[in-house]
């Protein structure tokens, strides 16, 4: 069995030796290295783990570099999560067969995708990974925009969201459709482990990420990660759009268990109007025409209904 | 976990399919990750048994799509182990993306492909669309031409692309139904005579090995990416050729059974000659000994390894020919035969002074008749007499309506 690692303070933390270098080339400001960090140091056990091609990838191994001191791999798109079930399953056929070099590790398997790789053009390759019961574990950094190719819109691009495929114009407010319940649909898969993860909730993200590491079967994270460039803020601010983010709750924190028990583990204590969240974003600026404004509204009702709902089902115990 | 050999007899009647599996399972391999797809989920049935009763050691992952299946045998070979799986048409199509990753990335593979049409319009039967389709990708491409053949080179290709010096995926091809559904005697190994021959797996770059973390799969730009894939295609030009003749050679020690780079019948004092693959070997053989009883000297070239592509051993089983057919089994799409223009890029600025012609046949699986083959032999020795080419360059066989014929 792994030892779990034991983290008294954020200066602990954040000093872990690093498996993932700061030598890279993501945009100062970026929530993904942030993120890549707090789970990586989560853990002292080996890695295993894989890219999709995005902006995590194309910044972090550029030949002859890499920023990675962990086994790592990218192959494409949309495989990422497959490209890791692979090497879990050869792990398993050689544990078996007795042919492991370091029989003694407990190595993770994680695959790293944004929400692109995973909500669009990789769903059916992590379903896949999921539904077969693969020890892995699938984080999404969710930035809600292709972001490495200059900010077209996805299926987690949330309604009224300029991106550069449904820009706000003279007669659009930008994305019509809602950002798609990706957390819901992978729980669905009846997997051991899925959660919703924030980088600045750092302590309840560590708790999530060992949780997922000690269960047996695949997990699935979702972790927002407030984009400076095309979520249009200042790269200085990256922490106060978190904080917006889950204190608005626009993006609750919760987990589910088993597929369906599901519990909240952030309450904000002063719940942040939604508005406050949209007015720090210029993807969001226009909603602030008189037109608009009304989307707005429609926001808060969408967020509280949501919050309602999470409520709902914690209470219910199902 | 353990697993029990299997008791073989001397010959057992297998077809194409289920001598795949055998191999597969002889081979041991460590991972398959694999989806079924006509005409070649037998293989993948075959090994799924193999499981199930106790004969397999490895990890086998059923994944739901062909894409998925190579990516999880690139994650596989990455990580450090056998690896192996088998698809078709469109599986293959789907797979293309992922054929260049695997090849790229250097990971040592063994993919069955049972060559089969490709769609539109949808169609399950062999031709080599398929198999044309992953010339460009840098992988290794062996040609099965029997069930025999398709068990045999499934040996060799675990060892050439397993080689250190290679490290490059491997494709063994065989004809869809006429091969993968045809039992016939095949010869076997036993089991110790197989994994003898392949030998333990020696990873590289194993992902597994933590002492040694490594990075798979970067990014290069203008900078490294053209120096990468030179180096790839230098490796394919210089280095696999002789390991290919290499395992070859070890495999007739170990068999009796010779394989060639390329495979010539009744080539040293022919005339005439057609060049082909697949099970049209075995067929432009029988007519070629017929048509000798006729007068023509006729010969066969089949091809043995498609990539890298034998232009020299070509060139010298060419030499003395005078006039050539090159059978293509998969539509052009504008353009000759990729056999006629590998034949044309081989013999030109040699001595050669063959009179070269093309003929694109069975597609979707129409039958290549002993007729069909009796006459494109007469063509031949026409033009020989006549000392040009007296036919168009292009010539459609056995297609419904007028003839086709172009340039």
């Amino acid at each position: 069995m792994s030892e779990m690692k034991k983290i008294k303070n954020l200066k602990e933390f954040s000093t872990s030796a690093d498996r993932f270098e700061g030598a890279n080339l993501l945009c100062p400001g970026c929530a993904h290295s942030i993120i890549v960090r707090e789970v990586l140091n989560a853990t002292n056990d080996d890695m295993v783990l894989s890219a999709s091609t995005g902006c995590l990838e194309v910044c972090t191994a550029v030949y002859p570099y890499t920023s990675w001191d962990a086994s790592w791999i990218h192959i494409g798109f949309e495989n990422g999560s497959t490209a890791v079930a692979g090497a879990e399953s050869m792990y398993k056929a050689l544990k078996n067969k007795g042919r492991l070099k370091q029989p003694e590790r407990n190595p993770k398997f994680v695959s790293f995708a944004g929400d692109g790789a995973s909500y669009d053009i990789g769903f059916q390759w992590i379903s896949g990974c999921m539904e077969r019961g693969h020890n892995i574990m699938h984080v999404v950094l969710d930035n809600e925009v292709y972001a490495n190719t200059g900010g077209q819109r996805s299926s987690s691009t949330p309604i009224g969201s300029s991106a550069t495929t449904s820009p706000a114009g003279r007669v659009s407010y930008g994305e019509k459709k809602n950002k798609k319940d990706m957390v819901a649909i992978m729980a669905a898969h009846g997997i051991p482990y899925s959660a919703q993860v924030a980088p600045n909730k750092w302590k309840d993200m560590v708790k999530k990420i060992q949780h997922g590491f000690s269960v047996d079967g695949p997990v699935f994270i979702n972790a927002v990660s407030p984009c400076t460039t095309e979520w249009k803020f200042d790269p200085k601010d990256t922490m106060h759009l978190t904080d917006l983010s889950t204190d608005t709750l626009v993006f609750p924190l919760y987990e589910i268990i088993d597929g369906h028990e599901l519990n909240i583990t952030y309450r904000p204590k002063n719940v942040i109007p939604v508005e406050e969240y949209l007015a720090a974003q210029g993807r969001f600026k226009h909603l602030f025409k008189d037109e608009y404004k009304y989307l707005i509204k429609e926001w808060q009702e969408r967020v509280d209904a949501n919050w309602a709902y999470l409520q709902r089902r914690e209470e219910a115990r199902v | 976990m353990a697993f029990d050999k299997m008791e073989l007899r001397d010959i057992e009647v297998w077809d194409g399919n289920f001598a795949a599996a055998q191999a597969m399972r002889q081979c041991q391999i460590d991972v398959v990750a694999a989806y079924p797809i006509t005409p070649s989920t037998p293989i993948v049935e075959g090994y799924a048994k193999f499981l199930a009763d106790g004969y397999v050691e490895g990890e086998f992952v059923m994944v739901e799509s062909e894409h998925a299946a190579m990516s999880g045998c690139i994650g596989a070979a990455a990580a450090g182990g056998r690896v192996a799986t088998a698809t078709s048409s469109q599986g293959f199509a789907l797979m293309v993306e992922t054929l260049y990753q695997a090849s790229g990335m250097r990971l040592p593979i063994v993919l069955n492909v049972v060559n089969r049409a490709l769609a539109a319009p949808l169609n399950v039967n062999g031709d080599h669309s398929d198999m044309y389709l992953g010339r460009d990708s840098g992988w290794i491409q062996f040609d099965a031409y029997c069930p025999q053949d398709a068990y045999d080179l499934n040996f060799i290709a675990f060892k050439v692309s397993e080689d250190h010096d290679v490290r490059l995926p491997c494709m063994v091809h065989q004809d869809g139904f006429l091969t993968s559904h045809t039992a016939q005697g095949v010869h076997t190994l036993t089991d110790d005579q197989g994994y003898g021959f392949v030998g333990e797996f020696k990873p590289m770059n194993d992902m597994l090995d933590f002492e040694h973390p490594v990075t798979h799969g970067v990014q290069t730009e203008e900078d490294w990416h053209f120096e990468h894939k030179a180096r790839q295609h230098n490796d394919l030009m210089t280095k696999v050729m002789p390991k290919i003749q290499a395992a070859f050679d070890d495999f007739e020690k170990l068999s009796g059974r010779k394989y060639n780079i390329v495979e010539k019948y009744d080539m040293d004092d022919a005339d005439v000659c057609v060049v082909c693959m697949g099970t049209s070997v075995e067929t432009a053989r029988e007519v070629a000994t017929e048509m000798r009883a006729q007068g023509i000297k006729a010969g066969v070239v089949g091809i043995r390894v498609i990539r890298p592509f034998p232009f020299f051993e070509i060139r010298e089983a060419l030499k003395d020919i005078k006039a050539i057919a090159a059978l293509d089994r998969s539509s052009p799409g504008g353009t000759v035969g990729m056999l006629f223009n590998e034949i044309a890029g081989s013999l030109y600025n040699s001595d050669s002074k063959a009179l070269l012609s093309g003929y694109v046949y069975g597609l979707g699986g129409r039958d290549l008749t002993k007729a069909n083959l009796v006459a494109l032999f007469k063509e031949l020795q026409a033009n020989v007499d006549a000392g040009k080419v007296t036919t168009p360059l292009q010539q459609f066989i056995g297609v419904r309506g007028p003839k086709l014929a172009y340039l």
